[in-house]
């Protein structure tokens, strides 16, 4: 009879085992944050499209301090979700050549969060343009 | 006097142990001893039922692969002096079975490198007057960095996602076969993309990305699978335009 007896570990709680993978689960974690900034914009669009009333609630309900607390909260989350989401992003694309030279990781990170900052940026000054 | 450092190896010897549990060695070390040399001395000097795999000490045959104070790492280019002063926990590789002490069940992944027909399937056939097939630098750069690797296994240790689902073929082996498909003297890629898109494909990942931190030979095999996301998505929609029974 063999006397083979295989041990498989059990995988519960791996996440907490790592750094690695804490950082990972708060990238995850990170993105609910995202949409739940999502659902507020479509609510926001939906009180739009109910009328006056409904819009100028949603624009009250968006000053109350709770909701700014909400955003402040919200952009700490998808600051930090963009920066870890650049930083795997050389990892998931082909190979980007420029001049017969390969790009480095870093210059692609960096690249993307400078396109973030700048896209933001102009956003902002779109919208402050618009309010004034 | 040589230093010493604590060594903590975790045991599991299937005809007596219920469970793998820790065993500690003080083991003497120099500046130049790896773990693997620290573990060489345990077996030589102290106990001599400890077993674990080794074979080139030098980072070339993958076979020493071990959790190393709980991240995969090659116990033969690990160096004691840098866990200095210790205690050096040692394991083994996490996501496998353990067939005893630190020698893991490996059964798993030669089948799936079976799978991946990891060698190339000629485009055009040549006979030997035709002579060789040739290859640009540019053409050799698309696959080289994939064709590094060493089978150590470290990139399933730092996958989760293989850990939770057996099933998916896993960085490595999919690193591989990305290394044929890419290959231009391969023909084979339409066979391999099928697996690639299968239920245990690339799509089990979720692009943690530990599997290429933690590869001893730069092969960024999180790299290979997600380049083939993008790939097997392209087949799928483009499949809808091709006349039908055209598909290889
Ligand atoms: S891809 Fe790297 S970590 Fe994975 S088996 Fe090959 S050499 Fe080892
Ligand atoms: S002993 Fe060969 S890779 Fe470590």
């Amino acid at each position: 009879m063999s006397k083979r007896r295989p041990y498989v570990r059990p995988m519960a709680g791996w996440w907490r085992k790592n750094p690695f993978f804490v950082e990972y689960m708060i990238h995850e974690g990170s993105a609910l944050f995202v949409a739940a900034y999502g659902v507020v914009l479509l609510v926001g669009l939906v009180c739009l499209a109910q009328g006056e009333a409904a819009w100028n609630g949603w624009l009250a309900a968006m000053k109350h301090p709770l909701a700014l607390l909400f955003h402040l909260a919200v952009l700490a989350m998808i600051s930090y979700h963009s920066w870890s989401w650049f930083k795997i992003m050389p990892k998931t694309m082909p190979p980007l050549v420029i001049g017969g030279k390969r790009v480095a990781p870093a210059m692609i990170t960096g690249a993307g969060l400078a396109a973030t900052v700048v896209a933001s940026l102009i956003l902002l000054g779109l919208v402050w343009g618009m309010t004034r | 006097m040589a230093r010493t450092i604590t060594m903590e190896v975790l045991r599991y010897r299937p005809e007596q142990d219920a469970g793998p549990v820790f065993q500690t060695y003080e083991v003497p070390f120099t500046d130049d001893m790896s773990v693997l040399q620290g573990l060489l001395h345990i077996k030589d000097e102290l106990d001599e039922t400890l077993s674990f795999r080794w074979s080139c000490r030098m980072a070339i045959c993958g076979s020493c692969g071990m959790m190393i104070n709980g991240k995969p790492a090659l116990s033969c280019k690990t160096f004691l002096r840098d866990l200095a002063p210790g205690p050096v926990r040692i394991e083994a590789l996490n996501h496998f079975p353990i067939e005893r002490d630190l020698v893991v069940v490996m059964e798993d992944f030669i089948d799936k490198l079976e799978r991946i027909q990891p060698y190339i399937i000629p485009k055009e056939p040549r006979t030997l007057e035709q002579g060789e097939y040739l290859q640009t630098p540019a053409q050799l750069e698309k696959y080289e960095q994939f064709s590094s690797c060493i089978n150590c296994l470290l990139c399933y240790a730092a996958c989760p996602q293989y850990g939770l689902n057996p099933d998916f073929v896993g960085p490595g082996a999919l690193a591989l076969l990305h290394r044929y498909n890419a290959d231009s003297r391969d023909g084979g890629a339409a066979q391999r993309m099928e697996l690639v898109a299968a239920e245990e494909g690339v799509f089990n990942c979720t692009a943690v990305g530990y599997c290429s931190e933690v590869c001893p030979k730069h092969v960024d095999p999180a790299n290979a699978v997600n380049q083939n996301k993008t790939t097997a998505a392209a087949d799928y929609f483009l499949g809808f335009l091709k006349p039908k029974g055209s598909r290889t």
